[in-house]
C-alpha cells in the first residue's frame, strides 16, 4: 500500500440528471426558504439593535437641552399598540383557515390583517402631523422619527405582501395546506415587525 | 460494424438560452462554480485598484512634504483604499469566492441552498464598487477614511460621503446575503449521512463567519443610515452642535468594524486548514479544538470591539474590559497556529506555492498577532493609538495573513478552477519578491508609529524620510509582483500541463471529480467524505522507489 | 547516539528566552523619554518585546525546521503518519498562553493605573485644578462640567492647569491662572500639568511621542490629560486624529524647561495690566 485512499460510499441522493437546470433533481432537496428568511430576520432584527443600543446610550449620557420637547401621548400609540398586536393574532387566525383549506376565510382574515396595517400606518402618520417636535428639533425628536419611521417602513411593506398573498390564495389551488410558503413567509415577517414594535413601544414610549 | 453514438453534450447546451463557455461569466448564472469564480475575479480587479492607490499613497510618502498631490486628494485616496481593498477585495474574495465555490462540493451538494440569492450577492458588487470608484471623478470621493468618523463625515463634502455610504450599504447587503446562503447551505443541506463534525475546517469556518455577518453587519448598515440623516436631513445623532454623541459612531461603527476582521480572517483559517494538510500527506491535527476555538473567536470576537477607541471618550472599567476580552483572543487563535505547525510537523512537506504562501501565512500573521496583543493592552496603545504602528499591524494580518492565504488558496485550487497546473517557478518567483517586499513596506512602519508618524498623513517630520522610502520601495517592489502572477494565472491555462482530477491526491470532495468539474459537480452520485483529513501511512511502510538502505534497518518515522 | 528530543527542546527554550532578554534590553527602538511616565511604559514595551521575540522566533523556528527536515523527497509518495491529536499538548500549549495572556493583562492594568488611566475623572476624589480656579475663572463655570475621558495620575495637589482648544489645523494653549494664550505649549519640570481639552470642530487629539500620552479631543466631550515632565527639551505635539487634508501638518510644540526658565516665560507672556 502506498498512499490512502479516497473512502467513497455511495450516497441515497438522486442519480438522475436533470437537464433543464444545470443542478440538482428537485425532488430531493428540503425547502430551506423559511430558514432563510429567519436568518435574514434575525439580521433585521439586529439592524433595529443598533439603532435601541444608539438610542439607550443617548438617554443615558446626552442631556437635552433645557426647553426641549420631547413628550409623547399616549393614548393614540396604545390604542394603535392594540390594533397591531391584534393583527398578528387576525394572521394566524388566517392560518388556521388556510391548515383547514377553507381559503374564503383565510382572505378574509388577511384582508383584515392587511387594513389593520394600514390602520397603524394611518395612526403612525396622524401622530406625526401632530407631534410639537419636528425631525431635526432635537436629539430624542430625530431618533424617535428614525426608529419609528424605519419601522414604519418595515409595517408598509408587510401590508403589500399580505395584500400580494391576498390577491394570489384568490386563485384556486395557488395556496394549499401542503403548499404555501408565501402566506407563511409573510406571517413571520409580521410577526417579527409586531415583536419589533413592542420593544420600540416599550423603549420610546414607556421608559 | 460500428455504431455511430449521437453525440454527448453537456446539459447546460441543451438549453440555446443559458450562454456557454466563458460567456457564462458575464452572465446571471445560478452555478455556484460560477458565481465563486465570478467574486475572484472581480475581487482581484478592485485589488488592483486598491493596489494602484496604495502606490499613490506610498509615492506621496515617499518625501516628507505633501507634493505628489493634493491633500484633499490624498485623503480620498487613503478612503477609497482602505473601503476598496476591505469591502471589494478581501471579504468578497475568502467569503463568496472560495465559499460559494467549495461549500456545495463540502456538503455533498450539487449547489449552494439558494442560487438565486446567490447570484444575486454578486451582482451587487460590481455596481456598488463602480459607483464608489466614479464618486471620484463627480465631485469628490469620501475623505473622511473608511472610518468614517463624524464631525468629519458631516463636514466634508456631501456627495463623496453619500455614495460612500450608499456603495457600503449595498457592499453590506451583498455580504449578509452570502451569509444566509452559507448558514443555510451548510448547516441544512448536507447530503444524508455527513455529520457536521465529519466536515471539512473550511466549512466550521464559514459557519462561525457567516454567524458574525448576520449578527454584526446590520449594526453598521443601521449607523450608516443614522450618518446619512445627519448629513442629508441635518439630523443631530453625531453632531455635538445639535446634542448629538460622536463616541456612540464609533462604537456602532466598531461593532461591526472589529468583527468585519474576523469575517476576513476566520475564512483564510479555514482554507489554511484544507490546504496544509494535503501538501503535508498528514491529518489536520486537532479537528475538534480547531472547531472549539472558531467557535471561541466568534463568541470573543463580539465583545471587543471597544479595543479601538482607547483614546477616545470611554470610561477605565470599559477600557480594563476590553483590554482582558481582546488579549484572550490570542488563546484559541494561538492553538489554532500551534495545530498547523503539528500538522507539518513529520509530514512529508512538498515545497510547493501554495505550501510555501501557507508557511509565508503563518510567520507573518503571528508577527502581526503579537503587535496585535501588544495593541490590545490600554497603556501600550495609549502611545501608538493611530500611528503607523497600527497600520503596520493591520497589514500584517490582512495583507501578510489573509492576501498570502488568497494567493496560496489560488495556486492550490488552480488545477480544479481550470484543469491545468500552474507554473511553480513562477509562483515561487511570486513568493519571492511578495515575501520581501511586503515586509520591506511594513516592517519599517512598526519604528514609524513608535516614534511619532501618526497615520493618514501626506506630510511627516523630515526624520522619518528614510523609513518611509524604504517602505515604499517594497511597495513598487510588491507591485512588480503581481506580474509574475498573473503571467502565470492568465497563461498557465494555455500553457499549463493538464492537471487530471487529483493533482494533489486529494481526499476531499472537490478533488473527486473532473478539473474543472461538470455542472453537476460529480457525473453520478455525490461522495460521501467521513474523513476529508484521513492521510497516513502505517508505520514501517516503505516506498520502495525511494527507500535507501537505512530505511531497512532505521524506523522511517 | 541521539540526543533525546526533551533535552533540544530544552536548550531550544533556554536560548529563545536569552534573545527575549536582549532584544528587550539592547534594543532601542522607543524615542527619548522626557515624562515620568515614559519608564513606566518603557517597561511594559520591553516585557511586550520579549515575549513577542521568543514567539515569533519560536514559531519561525519551528516552520523553517520543518520544511527542511520533513521535506517531501522527490518521487516519495507515501503520507506522513497518522496523527490525528494529542490532547495533552493540546492542553499544554492552550494552558500556557493564557497564562501568558493573564500575566500581560494584569501587569498593563498595573502600568495603567500608575500612568494614571483608572483615574476617575469626575469622582468626588478626582483632583483637578479647576476646584482651585473657581474664583479666577474668568470664562464661565465650568467646574461642573463634566470630563468624558482622559488620564490623571493621582498625587500632586500643586497642579498647573491648561486649556487646549484644538480645531481645524492648530492647537491655543491658554493658561487660565496666568491669563496667557500662546500657540506653543510651554511647562516646568517636575510639575504636573492638566490639560483640559476642547475640539471645536471634527474630533482631533493631542499626542506627545516622548511623554508616551495621548487622548482624542472630542467636540462636545472634555477631556483630561495629566504629566509631568522631567527632561527640558523641545518635543513635538502630533494631532493623532484625522481631522481633514491638513491633519499632516497639524503639529506644534511642547516646551519644556527648568522652572526659573519656565516662570521667566510665564512673566514675559503675561499680558500687562493697566496699574
Amino acid at each position: 500500500m502506498t498512499t490512502t485512499q479516497p473512502a467513497i460510499e455511495s450516497a441515497e441522493q438522486s442519480n438522475t440528471l436533470s437537464t433543464e437546470h444545470s443542478s440538482h433533481s428537485h425532488a430531493e432537496h428540503p425547502d430551506l426558504r423559511m430558514f432563510g428568511l429567519a436568518t435574514f430576520l434575525v439580521a433585521d432584527g439586529m439592524t433595529f439593535a443598533g439603532f435601541f443600543a444608539a438610542y439607550l446610550t443617548f438617554r443615558a449620557v446626552n442631556p437635552l437641552p433645557a426647553g426641549a420637547i420631547y413628550e409623547l401621548e399616549l393614548l393614540l400609540p396604545t390604542i394603535n399598540t392594540a390594533i397591531l398586536i391584534a393583527s398578528s393574532f387576525t394572521f394566524h387566525r388566517a392560518s388556521k383557515e388556510l391548515m383547514k383549506a377553507n381559503m374564503d376565510a383565510c382572505r378574509a382574515w388577511l384582508l383584515t390583517t392587511a387594513l389593520m396595517g394600514i390602520a397603524f400606518l394611518g395612526g403612525q402618520m396622524y401622530e406625526y402631523f401632530h407631534l410639537p417636535f419636528g425631525l431635526t428639533d432635537n436629539l430624542f425628536a430625530s431618533t424617535f422619527y428614525a426608529l419609528t419611521g424605519f419601522h414604519g417602513l418595515h409595517v408598509t411593506l408587510g401590508a403589500l405582501m399580505i395584500l400580494i398573498v391576498w390577491a394570489q390564495a384568490a386563485r384556486p389551488g395557488y395556496f394549499t395546506p401542503e403548499k404555501h410558503f408565501g402566506i407563511a413567509a409573510v406571517e413571520l415577517y409580521w410577526h417579527f415587525v409586531d415583536v419589533i414594535w413592542v420593544v420600540l413601544f416599550g423603549l420610546l414610549y414607556l421608559l | 460494424m460500428t455504431i455511430a453514438l449521437p453525440p454527448i453534450k453537456s446539459p447546460e447546451a441543451h438549453s440555446s438560452l443559458q450562454p456557454t463557455s466563458w460567456l457564462r461569466y458575464f452572465s446571471f448564472s445560478l452555478d455556484h462554480k460560477v458565481i465563486g469564480l465570478q467574486y475572484i475575479v472581480c475581487g482581484f480587479l478592485f485589488y488592483f485598484v486598491g493596489g494602484a492607490l496604495a502606490g499613490v499613497i506610498r509615492t506621496e510618502l515617499a518625501t516628507p512634504i505633501s507634493d505628489f498631490v493634493s491633500r484633499e486628494t490624498y485623503n480620498q485616496v487613503l478612503t477609497l483604499h482602505g473601503t476598496i481593498m476591505i469591502f471589494l477585495w478581501i471579504v468578497p474574495v475568502v467569503n463568496g469566492g472560495f465559499g460559494n465555490y467549495l461549500i456545495p462540493f463540502y456538503v455533498g451538494a450539487r449547489d449552494m441552498a439558494f442560487p438565486r440569492l446567490n447570484a444575486v450577492a454578486f451582482w451587487m458588487i460590481p455596481p456598488a464598487g463602480l459607483l464608489l470608484i466614479s464618486s471620484y471623478f463627480i465631485g469628490g470621493a469620501a475623505q473622511s477614511g473608511w472610518t468614517a468618523y463624524p464631525p468629519l463625515s458631516i463636514t466634508t463634502p456631501a456627495m463623496g460621503q453619500i455614495i460612500w455610504i450608499v456603495s457600503v450599504l449595498l457592499l453590506g447587503g451583498s455580504s449578509i446575503f452570502g451569509g444566509i446562503n452559507f448558514i443555510a447551505t451548510i448547516l441544512k443541506f448536507r447530503q444524508p449521512g455527513l455529520k457536521l463534525l465529519q466536515l471539512p475546517m473550511y466549512c466550521w469556518a464559514m459557519l462561525g463567519t457567516s454567524i458574525l455577518v448576520v449578527l454584526s453587519t446590520p449594526v453598521l448598515a443601521g449607523t450608516l443610515i443614522l450618518l446619512s440623516m445627519d448629513i442629508v436631513a441635518h439630523t443631530g445623532f453625531f453632531n455635538p452642535s445639535q446634542g448629538g454623541n460622536v463616541v456612540v459612531y464609533q462604537h456602532l461603527f466598531w461593532f461591526y468594524s472589529h468583527p468585519a476582521v474576523y469575517i476576513m480572517v476566520l475564512p483564510a483559517f479555514g482554507l489554511v486548514s484544507e490546504i496544509l494538510p494535503i501538501h503535508a500527506r498528514k491529518p489536520l491535527f486537532g479537528y475538534i479544538t480547531m472547531v472549539y476555538s472558531i467557535l471561541a473567536i466568534i463568541v470573543l470576537g463580539l465583545v471587543v470591539w471597544a479595543h479601538h477607541m482607547f483614546t477616545s471618550g470611554t470610561p477605565p472599567w470599559m477600557r480594563l474590559f476590553f483590554t482582558i476580552a481582546t488579549a484572550f483572543i490570542a488563546v484559541p487563535t494561538g492553538i489554532k497556529f500551534f495545530n498547523w505547525i503539528a500538522t507539518l510537523w513529520q509530514g512529508r512537506i512538498a515545497l510547493n506555492s501554495a505550501m510555501l504562501f501557507s508557511c509565508a501565512f503563518i510567520l507573518q500573521f503571528v508577527f502581526g498577532g503579537i503587535t496585535g496583543v501588544a495593541l490590545a493592552q490600554v497603556p501600550f496603545d495609549v502611545h501608538v493609538h493611530d500611528t503607523y504602528f497600527v497600520v503596520a499591524h493591520f497589514h500584517y494580518i490582512v495583507y501578510g495573513g489573509t492576501v498570502f492565504v488568497i494567493f496560496a488558496s489560488i495556486y492550490h485550487w488552480y488545477p480544479k478552477f481550470t484543469g491545468h497546473m500552474a507554473n511553480e517557478h513562477l509562483g515561487r518567483l511570486h513568493l519571492v519578491l511578495t515575501v520581501i517586499g511586503f515586509n520591506l513596506c511594513f516592517g519599517p512602519q512598526h519604528w514609524l508609529g513608535l516614534n511619532g508618524m501618526p497615520r493618514r498623513v501626506a506630510e511627516y517630520d523630515p526624520q522619518f524620510t528614510l523609513m518611509n522610502q524604504v517602505s515604499s520601495v517594497g511597495a513598487l517592489l510588491m507591485a512588480i509582483s503581481t506580474i509574475p502572477f498573473l503571467i502565470n494565472v492568465i497563461g498557465s491555462i494555455w500553457w499549463g500541463a493538464k492537471a487530471g482530477d487529483n493533482p494533489w491526491r486529494a481526499l476531499t470532495p472537490e478533488w473527486l471529480t473532473s478539473s474543472p468539474p461538470p455542472v453537476e459537480n460529480w457525473k453520478g452520485a455525490a461522495p460521501l467524505v467521513h474523513e476529508p483529513y484521513g492521510y497516513g501511512t502505517e508505520l514501517g511502510v516503505i516506498d520502495l522507489k525511494v527507500a535507501t538502505g537505512s530505511d531497512l534497518w532505521r524506523n522511517p518515522q | 547516539m541521539r540526543i533525546p528530543a526533551s533535552i533540544i527542546t530544552l536548550v531550544t527554550g533556554m536560548a529563545l528566552v536569552l534573545a527575549g532578554f536582549w532584544a528587550a534590553n539592547y534594543s532601542n527602538l522607543l524615542p527619548e523619554s522626557a515624562s515620568i511616565n515614559s519608564p513606566v511604559y518603557d517597561e511594559l514595551f520591553k516585557v511586550l518585546l520579549a515575549i513577542g521575540t521568543v514567539l515569533l522566533l519560536g514559531m519561525t523556528g519551528l516552520v523553517v525546521f520543518s520544511l527542511v527536515r520533513f521535506r517531501r523527497k522527490d518521487g516519495d509518495t507515501l503520507d506522513g503518519p497518522a496523527i490525528e491529536g494529542n490532547l495533552s499538548l493540546e492542553l499544554f500549549w492552550t494552558v500556557i498562553p493564557a497564562v501568558v495572556v493573564l500575566f500581560i493583562g494584569i501587569y498593563s492594568y498595573d502600568i495603567y493605573d500608575r500612568m494614571g488611566g483608572m483615574a476617575d475623572l469626575n469622582g468626588h476624589g478626582a483632583m483637578h485644578a479647576s476646584e482651585q480656579l473657581a474664583s479666577v475663572r474668568t470664562s464661565g463655570p465650568q467646574d461642573q462640567e463634566r470630563i468624558w475621558g482622559g488620564i490623571a495620575p493621582t498625587g500632586d495637589s500643586n497642579v498647573l492647569p491648561v486649556e487646549v482648544t484644538a480645531l481645524q489645523f492648530a492647537f491655543i494653549f491658554h493658561y487660565p491662572m496666568q491669563n496667557i494664550t500662546s500657540g506653543e505649549l510651554h511647562v516646568p519640570t517636575g510639575q504636573m500639568v492638566e490639560l483640559r481639552m476642547k475640539a471645536n470642530d471634527v474630533i482631533h487629539a493631542f499626542w506627545v511621542p516622548q511623554f508616551r500620552i495621548k487622548q482624542d479631543i472630542i467636540p462636545g466631550q472634555t477631556t483630561v490629560l495629566s504629566f509631568t515632565a522631567k527632561k527640558s527639551g523641545d518635543y513635538p505635539i502630533v494631532c493623532a486624529e484625522l481631522c481633514g487634508p491638513y491633519h499632516g501638518g497639524m503639529r506644534s510644540h511642547v516646551v519644556v524647561q527648568e522652572p526659573d526658565g519656565f516662570d521667566a516665560w510665564i512673566e514675559k507672556n503675561t499680558p500687562a495690566t493697566l496699574s
